[in-house]
């Protein structure tokens, strides 16, 4: 049989992919929204429902970043609310293994997993900044090179508590000794319709890799060119077998956007009408701050770049924004606009991410399915930039067409969603 | 005005569908909210989780899940409990409780169990600072204007900067203002050292009495503590928490008792008696300025509350003394709480 596409929903975050200033930008906060988006997403057969998380507002110059969306409600408790209003969407909730104690979670999730007969997912992230560690009791206690370690441990110790009841409802004692968590006791939900919570993992680094291989039912990626893509699933599906997995026990899901048009062209123009609206001239400035690590308030968006140097590691920003080399990008961004004569809000425009798939709904019907079967990824989760109607159009004209070529479900065959995902139930490990 | 609540407690249930059931039977007979328990002791849900699963399933009823403070991160629960709110349109309680054994504090391997008073202590710093984080948004921050490209005002954001006895905070919150303002926070005040803790920061407080001198005592105390805080006493609703078994018939199942009132058990006072005479208990109570409602938990969770609505409380809005439909929304609207002025509103950030 072809391989079968999988398909998420993410909600719009706190970035400036989601363009607020749209009349059609409806609340970031209330329930209704959140409502919309599952159902559009449970009319699509999609597999997931996808929330992010942050748990420190972000930082600018000292000062709380204002020109995206700020501000977003705790996932675990909309998706319990979102179970009641959906009936088989898989629900993810994205959530830090740092600031967070595996007997808590591990309950909060197994609960989510009984509320929602068998949908949970948990899309385990490993930030553990100080900045962030500021809201918390432990503080911002753990080395860069641990969190891995503390994340590989938490989701062995949370998969223990699942398994400390027996399948036939008997709760027996566990105990667990380990570098970070040393608990023991009874857990106090029975195991859950679905064994284990979906564990869902987003991270690039090679030892985030190696956890996923390791550990995680899927992987949430930022590639999405083709040949990006196509690397990075080899390099992961690679990695399976030494920890005696098949290939199919991990899927590959990249984040994407997809701007639908009529036509090619009106497409394409209205791709280029998103990201002139994603980078209003207040973003264009913030972001070259961000590279040059300077203040560059007096500069004028619709002028030239700054002719001098980035200033490295200079921590204006804090909180989730990372940009690699800025010296080496300044030097492209300056080179970029010097050959196309772009101003500094061009040049960001030009030099941005770019939507991953722009075109009418049959060819990216064609594009989504030629990615997946050329093992770029095993399907995507879509991140629409408005709230709450960013994905109508395409669950309206693309499901149809990924459904006519037989790569995509039409209807849900299993009510879990392990078994949206073609993934076994775990052994349980008494 | 009566305040009644109910505990929608089930031992070894575990499905949505249950707890769906009695919270819609509670908004049926127009109750104020009802109340779900939550400990790391025994086998149960997580308590927040099961009413946000509730919460769309109803409309009116005010929904309160204990979240204990011991054990858990402070951040994280006010963040969960601002968005109850979120997603029950205003309708969110908490009821905050400790977790005091050393087998609770075995499941977690941070701290030991510390004696109570130094919980409650910690309670009350945790009531407090989750009341800062739902005032670190001004409720006017969202302004999304365009020619400025800024979509809050941050001057209407505020670092809380708290620094308790063992933790501290920098905030803002991550969740925008809830609907309330600050969600309804309940303590259960029958022990001395979490009556402290209710008084100051309660808007809600639970008293295990078995008679109306008692619990009016209680109040009398807990209102002069209020005061002693600098907080108006009247923003302060002391209910009665009672077992309420209402028995096979409709009057007294235990002839003499329950004409006779409550009395104590172990598992705190007991009602047993017929849905009438427990409309005659409430009525009376209540008129004595004893208390300003009732906290019941059904002995058999189902029937009782059956008897509860269909029983009690139509007889109690036949006398004129319970609402027949909620005018309002939101549970502080049911329990008569204005919305707080937010305490940062007007200070730089
Ligand atoms: C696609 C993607 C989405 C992510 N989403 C979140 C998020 O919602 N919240 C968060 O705290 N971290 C998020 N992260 C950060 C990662 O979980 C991880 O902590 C970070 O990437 C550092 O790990 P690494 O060095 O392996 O990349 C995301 C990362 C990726 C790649």
């Amino acid at each position: 049989m072809t391989k079968q596409i999988h398909l998420a929903a993410h909600f719009p975050g706190v970035n400036n992919t989601t363009v607020w200033a749209d009349p059609r930008s409806r609340s970031q906060i209330e329930f209704s929204s959140f409502e919309h988006l599952a159902r559009t997403a449970e009319r699509g057969l999609f597999d997931f429902f996808f929330l992010a998380e942050g748990l420190r507002l972000r930082e600018h110059k000292g000062r709380i970043h204002d020109l995206d969306v700020v501000g977003r409600p705790e996932s675990l408790t909309v998706l319990n609310a979102l179970a009641a209003v959906t009936e088989r969407l898989g629900l993810a909730a994205t959530v830090n293994a740092t600031f967070n104690e595996p007997y808590e979670l591990a309950r909060r999730l197994a609960t989510l997993d009984h509320l929602s007969g068998g949908r949970a997912a948990w899309n385990v992230v490993t930030s553990s900044d100080a900045f962030t560690g500021e809201n918390f009791r432990r503080g911002g206690f753990l080395d860069r090179a641990d969190r891995y370690t503390r994340a590989a441990e938490f989701v062995a110790t949370a998969r223990e508590l699942w398994d400390s009841w027996t399948p036939d409802g008997l709760s027996r004692p566990f105990a667990h000794r380990g570098r970070h968590f040393d608990i023991a006791g009874e857990f106090t939900v029975p195991r859950s319709p679905q064994g284990h919570p979906v564990v869902i993992q987003a991270g690039d680094s090679d030892e985030g890799r190696e956890f996923a291989a390791a550990t995680a039912d899927v992987i949430f990626t930022r590639q999405s060119s083709l040949e990006a893509g196509k690397a990075f699933y080899a390099d992961v599906k690679r990695r399976l077998a030494k920890y005696g997995r098949a290939h199919g026990d991990l899927k590959i899901l990249p984040g994407v956007s997809v701007v639908l048009g009529d036509t090619a062209a009106d497409a394409r123009e209205k791709a280029a009408e998103i990201r002139r609206r994603q980078t209003s001239p207040q973003t264009a400035l913030l972001t070259l701050e961000q590279i040059w690590g300077a203040d560059l308030s007096s500069y004028d968006p619709d002028g030239p770049l700054p002719d001098f140097d980035p200033v490295p590691d200079s921590g204006i920003t804090q909180g989730r924004t990372r940009r690699g080399d800025t010296v080496a990008i300044a030097e492209k961004w300056r080179a970029l606009a010097q050959e196309k004569g772009l101003s500094i809000r061009q040049t960001v425009i030009e030099a941005g991410g770019r939507q991953s798939f722009v075109g009418t709904p049959q060819a990216i019907a064609a594009e989504l399915d030629a990615f997946v079967q050329a093992d770029a990824a095993d399907g995507f989760i879509l991140v629409p930039h408005l709230t709450p109607g960013g994905l109508d159009e395409f669950v309206d004209r693309v499901v149809p067409l990924l459904q006519e070529r037989g790569v995509f479900r039409t209807e849900y065959e299993g009510s879990t969603l392990r078994s949206h995902l073609g993934l076994a139930e775990p052994a349980w490990k008494g | 005005m009566l305040h009644l609540s109910a505990a929608v407690d089930q031992p070894s249930v575990y499905d949505a569908a249950s707890y769906v059931d009695l919270a819609r039977l509670a908004e049926h007979g127009v109750l104020d909210f009802v109340t779900l328990d939550d400990t790391f002791a025994r086998p149960g849900l997580d308590a927040l989780s099961v009413l946000s699963r509730v919460a769309p399933a109803t409309n009116r009823v005010g929904l309160v899940p204990t979240v204990t403070t011991t054990h858990t991160e402070p951040f994280h629960v006010q963040a969960a409990v601002a968005t109850l709110d979120w997603v029950s349109r205003g309708r969110a309680g908490w009821r905050l409780d400790v977790s005091t054994t050393e087998g609770e504090a075995r499941l977690f391997g941070r701290r030991h169990a510390a004696p109570a008073e130094e919980l409650w202590r910690e309670a009350g710093e945790v009531a407090d600072v989750a009341a800062r984080l739902w005032d670190s948004w001004e409720d006017d921050a969202e302004i999304r204007d365009v020619p400025t490209g800024r979509f809050i005002d941050r001057d209407k954001l505020h670092h809380v900067d708290f620094e308790g006895s063992g933790f501290s905070v920098k905030g803002p919150s991550i969740v925008p203002r809830p609907p309330q303002g600050h969600p309804v926070r309940v303590v259960d005040a029958t022990e001395g050292l979490a009556r402290r803790t209710a008084a100051r920061y309660a808007d809600v407080a639970l008293v295990r009495v078995a008679n109306a001198a008692q619990a009016g005592a209680v109040r009398d105390q807990l209102r002069k503590e209020a005061a002693r805080f600098g907080r108006n006493p009247d923003g302060l609703r002391v209910l009665a928490s009672l077992l309420a078994d209402l028995g096979d018939g409709e009057h007294a199942a235990e002839p003499g008792h329950g004409g006779g009132g409550p009395r104590q058990t172990a598992q705190g006072p007991l009602y047993r008696g017929g849905p009438v005479d427990l409309a005659e208990l409430i009525a009376s109570w209540h008129g004595s300025g004893a208390v300003d409602g009732f906290h019941l938990t059904p002995a058999a969770p189902r029937r009782d509350l059956e008897r509860l609505v269909n029983g009690t409380v139509p007889l109690l809005q036949h006398r004129g003394l319970f609402r027949t439909f909620y005018p309002g929304s939101t549970l502080r609207d049911h329990l008569g709480l204005a919305r707080p002025a937010n305490q940062y509103a007007g200070e730089a950030s």
